[in-house]
């Protein structure tokens, strides 16, 4: 360590740009609605601190079985797109080859790189109920008037779960992609059937990515608004909504820090039970992703 | 397992369809003379695009003022973030890749912790840190502060702060590969700091900048939940079009996703030839 004063100003220098984006764009502000979500209002322009914003979630029925809501079927659309994603992930890391297997994963990406409002828009195009569906449901004969397919859970699920897929498919062929024929070769000869090697040698395999899968579907699923405001219209109540409520529309802003460090809460605890359920770590997991 | 089974074949088959038919629809609905992007099929026109207004009752997106403005807003917010992205990320690739201090480790984790929070959480945090700066700021200087309001500048910020980490990984991933003894040959043959930084480091790093500023580009384009919780008056497209498909859209929506769509997919196939002659 020659020339020690000059170093240091050079790393200064060098890590100036990251303290600055770091404490000014994400310490500082989350500091700001911690505090902020701690804060009552006791009299006009006046606060203090206390739990009240806390309290008012528990006790509004509306606020916690929305935030419930969120995050039963956040789980629930990461098992389906997990199921969903599986077989084609399996495809394209053990079975398509060369041009094929390249295609079919650029054709996965495709959607993605199109906005999310835009995928809605198709969606809301073809469910509504003067809609895609709808109408060709009516000209071939299997229903007799208008059929609305938008705004129930089901719809929210679909969008959701369409939303995630690619989130899912990539970690799972890179995970599957290293898996040796060699193994899955003796566990056939070995006397397994397809579901027991599928289940005790693939599966296993396949953990990782698993694991990086599940948990980017779930924290975009429950981040996400556009997706079940449009598609769940009245019906949607998604936590995110909630949040924009307070903040926006009612101006309430401890209320909705409250409600913003639940959400961020809800998120970081699934992530980490994910993580040491499986004993993996955050950062061979976004590398995965 | 090297022999796929019918049923496994119409899956996939089945899943592609699902994956391509909402894009399929609001690329074709984009072309029909209709005032509603729903079936039956009226005709084909190019109204949507280019009309003035009298056919369809609405001007066409590549006329009217309000689609035109809102895609000049999407610009005017990731160019910037795209530029900010590509200088800071390739600092931050150097703090993760050469240097070397104390609490390394923390900084390379605290610049991933952005990947894990919320859209709307870092939206709602840099909407009320700022407005609480601005409001010391200008009982203290006694000036209006709109920037920090928001706006298309908080807007940026905002965006700035997740799509950093994405440049910055991106950056670091390729110097990660480059062969230090390159710059070392070069110093050894006279040349000065600036000068190898110029002819031998960057000219490598060259093809994950621009990946990095394309991937920005597209990130900044198309967020949505962030950028939702920081907009004023000015709304870039994302939020143009929600407001648009919250009232029962026209088929103008279909148009601008349609060109959306060509646009990212040329600015996805600019990426992917620049990721493919890096290799």
């Amino acid at each position: 360590m020659t020339g020690k004063p000059a170093q240091r100003l050079t790393l200064f220098l060098l890590l100036a740009p990251a303290i600055l984006w770091l404490g000014l764009l994400i310490v500082l502000p989350h500091v700001e609605i911690l505090v902020l979500s701690f804060s009552e209002r006791v009299a006009p322009r006046v606060y203090a601190f206390g739990f009240g914003n806390y309290l008012e979630f528990f006790t509004e029925p509306l606020y916690w079985r929305t935030f419930a809501r969120t995050a039963f079927m956040s789980i629930l659309v990461t098992a389906l797109t997990l199921v969903l994603a599986f077989p084609i992930a399996l495809y394209i890391a053990r079975v398509a080859q060369g041009r094929l297997k390249a295609m079919l994963l650029l054709l996965c990406l495709l959607p993605f790189w199109v906005s999310e409002l835009v995928r809605t828009l198709g969606w809301m195009i073809l469910l509504r109920e003067t809609g895609v569906i709808s109408y060709m449901l009516r000209s071939i004969g299997l229903a007799g008037q208008p059929v609305e397919l938008l705004y129930n859970d089901g719809a929210v699920i679909l969008g959701l779960v369409y939303g995630g897929l690619l989130f899912m498919i990539v970690p799972l062929a890179n995970a599957l992609e290293s898996l040796e024929p060699a193994v899955v070769e003796a566990g056939y000869d070995l006397g397994g059937s397809r579901w027991t090697v599928l289940r005790r040698i693939v599966i296993p395999h396949a953990m990782p990515g698993i694991v990086a899968g599940c948990i980017i579907v779930f924290m975009l699923t429950v981040g996400n608004f556009a997706t079940p405001v449009l598609l769940g219209g009245k019906n949607g109540l998604w936590f995110t909504e909630q949040i924009y409520a307070q903040f926006i529309t009612r101006f309430n802003w401890p209320q909705g820090a409250a409600f913003g460090m639940l959400l961020l809460l809800l998120s970081s605890a699934i992530v980490w039970l994910g993580l040491r359920l499986t004993g993996q770590s955050l950062g061979t997991t976004l590398k995965q992703a | 397992m090297n022999r796929p089974s019918l049923s496994w074949k119409l899956y996939i088959a089945a899943f592609y369809l699902f994956l391509f038919a909402p894009l399929l629809v609001v690329a074709i609905f984009a072309f029909n003379a209709s005032p509603f992007p729903s079936p039956p099929w009226r005709g084909f026109t190019l109204e949507w695009f280019t009309g003035s207004g009298t056919v369809v009752g609405k001007p066409g997106v590549l006329v009217d003022p309000i689609w035109l403005e809102s895609i000049g807003n999407s610009f005017r917010v990731a160019i910037p973030v795209a530029l900010l992205a590509v200088l800071l990320g390739t600092v931050n690739a150097w703090v993760l890749e050469r240097a070397e201090f104390r609490g390394k480790t923390f900084v390379a984790m605290m610049m991933l912790w952005p990947l894990v929070i919320p859209g709307v959480v870092l939206g709602i945090s840099i909407l009320a840190f700022f407005s609480r700066v601005a409001n010391g700021l200008e009982d203290w200087l006694q000036t209006d502060l709109d920037f920090l309001r928001p706006g298309l500048p908080l807007v940026v910020l905002g965006q700035l702060s997740f799509i950093l980490t994405i440049a910055t990984l991106i950056i670091a991933a390729r110097l990660r590969k480059f062969d230090r003894s390159l710059e070392e040959a070069a110093f050894d043959l006279g040349a000065s700091r600036a000068r190898v930084l110029r002819t031998v480091t960057l000219p490598f790093l060259s093809p994950a900048l621009i990946g990095a500023g394309l991937v920005a580009l597209l990130m900044s384009f198309e967020n949505f939940n962030t950028t939702l919780m920081l907009v004023g008056s000015e709304a870039p497209l994302p939020i143009a079009m929600y407001g648009q498909m919250r009232e029962g859209a026209s088929p103008a929506i279909n148009a601008v996703s349609l060109l959306l769509m060509l646009g990212v997919g040329g600015i996805a196939s600019v990426f992917a030839l620049t990721s493919k002659a890096e290799r």
